[in-house]
């Protein structure tokens, strides 16, 4: 699982997506796509090139598209929405909310251009707060995978189970961290590394750079502990316990709002069950901004290096629990 | 001879509703009298003439399908299916209490027969274009009725949602706008003007029909025509009164959404007409 940082291969989730869904349209023909005029960028084009009698587009309403989803899914068929996460889980939120998730209907949401790394489009277009608002929605399955292949078997895997999902992936190739054999299932984390000194848990592109800081750390003998958790809810709280109780020391990195994410989750279980220090790394409540993904992720604080200085903070030289 | 029985039991039905409508809310101490009355003639004209469906066997697959888009008026939905046999009319009274399948607003399957969760407005009709989609794309037969408040269409998704009805031409899908011209706030052509209404639809591409919405004649020839019309959706624009039935609630804003306490209820039954 571990692999030099020189050696990635860098995809895009969004391709992940795309292969996905023609693997659906094949294998499944109640499988229809809906598109809100973004259907290049989001991969909906693909599905629609090979399957173009089951591609809806909507225009630039996405209010409607998701209550047609709804509706289409009452008739029985699979609808797979796609468009940026701003859009899918800000313009949309009361009809995911009310119409899709208190009537527990089988819509299948595909949130592209989330975090900083969107870049030169600015804050508008960089989601960072997705996470937060489709997490607190019951009935919600939301997922964060961390690079191409498990972006496919991410959107595999909501397309098998019944109810509302949110799947959400950022813009710009991202390290390879998985293959086609790592094992996936919808609310179990998938540890990366052992390690019994901290762990971290990290979601999405920030899965990389928790293995990378591991990476460093290893180099002073302390060894982290690498958790994915790509299922952001269900969470797999039993994986949390374990780390806190068997690591003492967590660190979570995440490309969200630390407010609302994957840091205030993990919090959520941690305090109620075996209380450990921890430190959040993500956006610090603002706006993102123009830039180059890195530019934007080294300003805002969302890498390797910042995992390893918070880790730090946690570990005194004696590798011993700092005071909180 | 037995087309006048016929409207004659639907006018009839239509009564007996309303007495239910009021009924189950003054024993909820809240609810939506107003718009509950006003839609009385659109629902029965629905669910006890053209509307097929088995309300012994709530999803049969090839039921058509109806959203009560305006959800506030669920006491009238309520009261058209438990007299058409989706469930027992005593369970009318306990609307809007705890553990009640009853809800303030339709959730979905509760009690089955309610396709859907509605409430938050301006949602309904994007649920009947996607069904009406999906029935186009696999051969259903069935079509999908979806039933808007006047005050409602004043949301912008609405009209997405007619946007999109016009450009996947869903002749299988049918809106009807209860225009009682009354919103919370007052008068909606104070509140926020939507008049030329028909001709709004008719710029999205939707054939429209006017008709009196207390006229349960026009209520039912207007499905007819609406089932008659290819290649367009139809909206049947129908003319109400806001209170419809109770005179001193007709067209009065302050009750839509104000229950009737026990001597308002006894002096409504008694002005019933």
């Amino acid at each position: 699982m571990q692999t030099s940082t020189g050696k990635r291969e860098w995809r895009l989730c969004r391709d992940g997506f795309g292969d996905a869904i023609i693997e659906l349209g094949k294998t499944d023909r109640r499988v229809v796509m809906l598109g809100a005029d973004l259907s290049e960028s989001t991969r909906a084009l693909w599905f629609k090139e090979k399957y173009p009698e089951r591609f809806f587009s909507f225009g630039i309403a996405e209010q409607n598209m998701l209550c047609a989803a709804a509706g289409m899914a009452l008739a029985g068929l699979i609808p797979f929405v796609s468009s940026y996460g701003v859009f899918l889980s800000g313009r949309a939120w009361d009809q995911i909310r009310t119409t899709i998730c208190y009537s527990n209907l089988n819509v299948k949401m595909a949130g592209a251009h989330g975090g900083i790394s969107v870049g030169p489009d600015g804050a508008t277009h960089q989601a960072l707060e997705d996470c937060a608002v489709m997490r607190v929605v019951p009935n919600m399955t939301l997922v964060v995978p961390c690079d191409y292949h498990e972006t496919r078997k991410a959107t595999l895997a909501v397309a098998k189970m019944y109810g509302p999902a949110y799947v959400r992936y950022g813009r710009e190739k991202v390290p390879v961290v998985t293959n086609e054999d790592t094992p996936f299932e919808l609310g179990k984390a998938l540890v990366m590394r052992q390690g019994g000194d901290i762990t971290f848990i990290a979601n999405g592109y920030m899965v990389s750079q928790a293995l990378d800081a591991a990476e460093i750390l290893a180099g002073e003998g302390i060894e982290a502990r690498v958790i994915n958790m790509h299922t952001l809810k269900p969470l797999d709280r039993e994986a949390i316990i374990r780390a806190a109780k068997e690591t003492g020391r967590i660190v979570t990195a995440e490309e969200h709002q630390l407010a609302g994410g994957l840091g205030a989750a993990v919090a959520e279980v941690v305090v109620q069950t075996y209380p450990v220090p921890m430190r959040m790394i993500g956006m610090p409540d603002s706006f993102g901004e123009s830039g180059t993904p890195e530019e934007l992720l080294t300003k805002y604080g969302m890498t390797a290096e910042k995992i390893v200085t918070a880790a730090r903070s946690l570990l005194n030289k004696n590798g011993e629990t700092a005071t909180v | 001879m037995s087309e006048m029985s016929e409207l004659e039991k639907l006018q009839r039905m239509c009564r007996v509703v309303r007495e239910d409508i009021l009924r189950m809310i003054a024993a909820a101490g809240s609810g939506h009298p107003g718009g509950s009355l006003s839609a009385v003639e659109i629902l029965v004209g629905l669910y006890f003439s053209r509307l097929r469906h088995r309300p012994a066997e709530p999803d049969w697959a090839e039921r058509d399908r109806f959203i009560l888009s305006k959800g506030h008026i669920a006491p009238a939905l309520y009261a058209v299916m438990a007299h058409a046999g989706y469930f027992p009319r005593e369970e009318l009274l306990t609307l809007r209490k705890l553990g009640s399948r009853l809800q303030g607003h339709p959730a979905k399957g509760r009690p089955p027969g309610i396709e859907v969760s509605t409430g938050s407005l301006g949602q309904g009709l994007s649920i009947g274009v996607g069904l009406a989609v999906a029935a186009k794309l696999c051969g259903y037969p069935w079509r999908t009725y979806v039933l808007m408040g006047d005050g409602e269409i004043q949301e912008g998704q609405i009209w997405e949602a007619a946007m999109s009805a016009g450009h996947y031409r869903l002749d299988n899908l049918c809106g009807i706008v209860d225009r009682n011209y009354m919103q919370i706030d007052g008068s909606t052509e104070d509140v926020m003007m939507l008049d030329p209404c028909a001709d709004k639809w008719r710029a999205f591409n939707w054939h429209v029909i006017e008709i009196d919405g207390h006229d349960i004649a026009q209520v039912v020839a207007a499905y007819d025509e609406a089932a008659s019309v290819k290649n367009k959706p139809t909206v049947i624009v129908a003319r109400t009164i806001k209170g419809k039935g109770v005179p001193f609630m007709e067209n009065k804003a302050a009750w839509h959404g104000k229950a009737p306490n026990a001597q308002e209820l006894e002096l409504a039954l008694s002005q019933l007409y």
